[in-house]
């Protein structure tokens, strides 16, 4: 079988590969490449060694940004994944309603990220207009606006997930440490948590890459604002790109460094929780 | 699941009835906010309008007009449903060569498809929109071919995963009885792959109906815009942000999405579901 299927290689594999090739391996290559050289269109590169990284490293904004990403990501996993869970699992006790409840959460996935920023200015803004302050006011507003908008939009994408891995747990496992005395905390703790790790090792991956590629909300919200204190790490190669000519290489090189970054973390984290997973 | 009646279960459903008015209420702001005058918006957002404020459907017609919204829905349809096509029948026939065929090509091709999902849009961007701009790609069906390579990743790995799963033996007594690897695959293994279809088609579909970076790159903006970048113009093209024609806007871009994500949420659902099992 293998034989006569392989003859067939340009009409099954051609297609796809020639797409991947334009949208994914000729831009990549490039662009490791272009993170070496100083250029303002593509064809005037020149090579310039690693000059481009150390004008990355001593960019203050691209510092800040890259705290401020790592302190936004940290706190809205934690956030995320805790309420999400919660959720779920009152969701999953069976009261009149649940489906709605379900159907209700989930919605603003379904909105882009742009759109989802400009609610939710108007909506803080128009809270913070009562202290006579604005979004902008400082970067940490920003911050929480940003972490309360996440919330919004991710507990209830998370929060199914681990309705499923919760709904998947078999009864007789809880019935069996209930009959030996285990208390609801110990179930919690020895059977519930373990049984879902493939739920958490999927929610925290998920969560840390939004958190990490953060582009849409972070523009829509703030754009920055005030002074670049309030831009995550993908508006700062943005605007490292667009926004000043004759840097085009030092935001090649951002941007190397932040796909390096984004790859280490999303490693280290599947080698964390799924050396906690248990066979089934 | 067996569902099993809960101590609290009347209050809980009191709670999260409430908990859930206030999880709309982000919406139903905007909604209240788009009839308003537009000095009234930043300046009372929370209040109904009253009969000074109210301008009826006038937002509507100003961020219509101002965005082009109705060719920006029309863009946008295009471009979601022919990506989502395409990445459904190429990379379901390039996961089954992979998964039937064992070469080193193939193994490699696979990596790739791995290694592309964690690559961050960033550090393709500049690169991609120069790369399309050379290729005349900059309209609504060069970007299909964009998305299709871009979405590839991902899509691979879903049909693969699932692929390896469909025992050999059926696509055997296919061949045996005379069918080319084509009618094959056509008439047995895409059929039987249809809840893969439908996972992957929900999961690119919202990435692809809501993305705005890669289309503001590459599209060509005075031509074609898609929902997200006619609600970002508003935003950019002028001085001072017309709040009535962003409120009306934001609505017409909410609604029909809404109205499809209730028609069809249980597809959705268990789509989201069954991609972060196998992911």
């Amino acid at each position: 079988m293998e034989k006569s299927i392989k003859k067939y290689f340009p009409i099954f594999v051609l297609p796809t590969m020639i797409a991947f090739t334009i949208g994914f391996i000729a831009p990549f290559i490039l662009g490791i490449y272009l993170s070496f050289c100083k250029f303002t269109t593509v064809i005037d590169a020149k090579f310039v060694g690693l000059s481009n990284y150390v004008k990355a490293f001593q960019d203050p904004t691209f510092l800040h940004a890259a705290w401020y990403t790592a302190a936004f990501t940290v706190a809205s996993v934690l956030l995320i994944n805790v309420l999400a869970f919660v959720v779920a699992k009152l969701l999953t006790k069976g009261f009149a309603g649940t489906n709605i409840f379900r159907t209700v959460f989930f919605m603003p996935n379904l909105i882009g990220g742009l759109i989802l920023g400009y609610i939710w200015q108007l909506l803080l803004n128009g809270v913070l207009a009562y202290f006579g302050k604005t979004l902008t006011y400082t970067s940490a507003y920003g911050f929480w606006g940003l972490i309360i908008l996440m919330l919004w939009q991710q507990v209830g994408y998370m929060m199914i997930i681990y309705i499923a891995g919760i709904q998947n747990i078999p009864g007789d496992l809880v019935e069996a440490a209930a009959i030996d005395g285990a208390s609801k905390w110990q179930v919690l703790r020895y059977i519930t948590i373990p049984m879902i790790m493939p739920s958490i090792t999927i929610c925290t991956f998920l969560t840390l890459t939004n958190g990490f590629k953060l582009f849409d909300q972070n523009l829509a919200l703030t754009n920055g604002a005030p002074s670049k204190m309030s831009e995550m790490l993908a508006l700062n190669i943005y605007y490292t790109f667009y926004g000043r000519t004759g840097y085009e290489g030092v935001g090649q090189a951002k941007a190397v460094i932040f796909f390096i970054l984004v790859a280490i973390i999303a490693m280290v984290q599947n080698r964390l929780t799924r050396s906690k997973e248990v066979q089934q | 699941m067996e569902k099993k009646k809960t101590k609290h279960g009347p209050l809980l459903t009191v709670i999260f009835t409430l908990i859930s008015l206030a999880y709309v209420y982000p919406i139903v702001l905007v909604v209240i906010n788009s009839f308003k005058k537009k000095q009234y918006i930043s300046k009372y957002p929370f209040k109904l309008p009253s009969e000074k404020m109210f301008v009826g459907l006038e937002n509507y017609v100003r961020g219509i007009q101002q965005t082009n919204l109705i060719q920006a829905f029309g863009v946008s349809l295009f471009i979601t449903v022919f990506s989502v096509l395409a990445m459904i029948l190429c990379c379901s026939m390039c996961a089954w060569y992979i998964c039937r065929v064992k070469t080193k090509v193939t193994s490699l091709i696979y990596t790739l498809c791995l290694f592309a999902m964690v690559v961050p849009f960033q550090m393709e961007m500049y690169t991609l929109s120069k790369i399309a701009n050379m290729l005349h790609l900059g309209n609504p069906v060069g970007i299909v071919i964009i998305y299709l390579g871009f979405g590839a990743g991902l899509s691979v790995f879903m049909f693969t995963g699932f692929m390896k799963s469909i025992p050999l033996e059926i696509e055997e007594a296919a061949m045996i009885d005379g069918c080319t690897p084509l009618q094959t695959f056509f008439q047995i293994v895409l059929p039987i792959c249809k809840p893969t279809c439908v996972t992957v088609a929900i999961l690119q579909a919202m990435w692809v109906w809501n993305d705005y970076l890669l289309p503001s790159l590459v599209l060509d903006a005075r031509r074609w815009k898609t929902v997200p970048m006619a609600v970002q113009y508003l935003k950019g093209g002028y001085g001072s942000v017309d709040m009535g024609a962003m409120m009306g806007t934001l609505v017409l871009s909410i609604v029909p999405i809404i109205i499809f994500y209730l028609a069809c949420q249980k597809y959705i659902i268990e789509g989201v579901v069954a991609g972060a099992v196998k992911g």
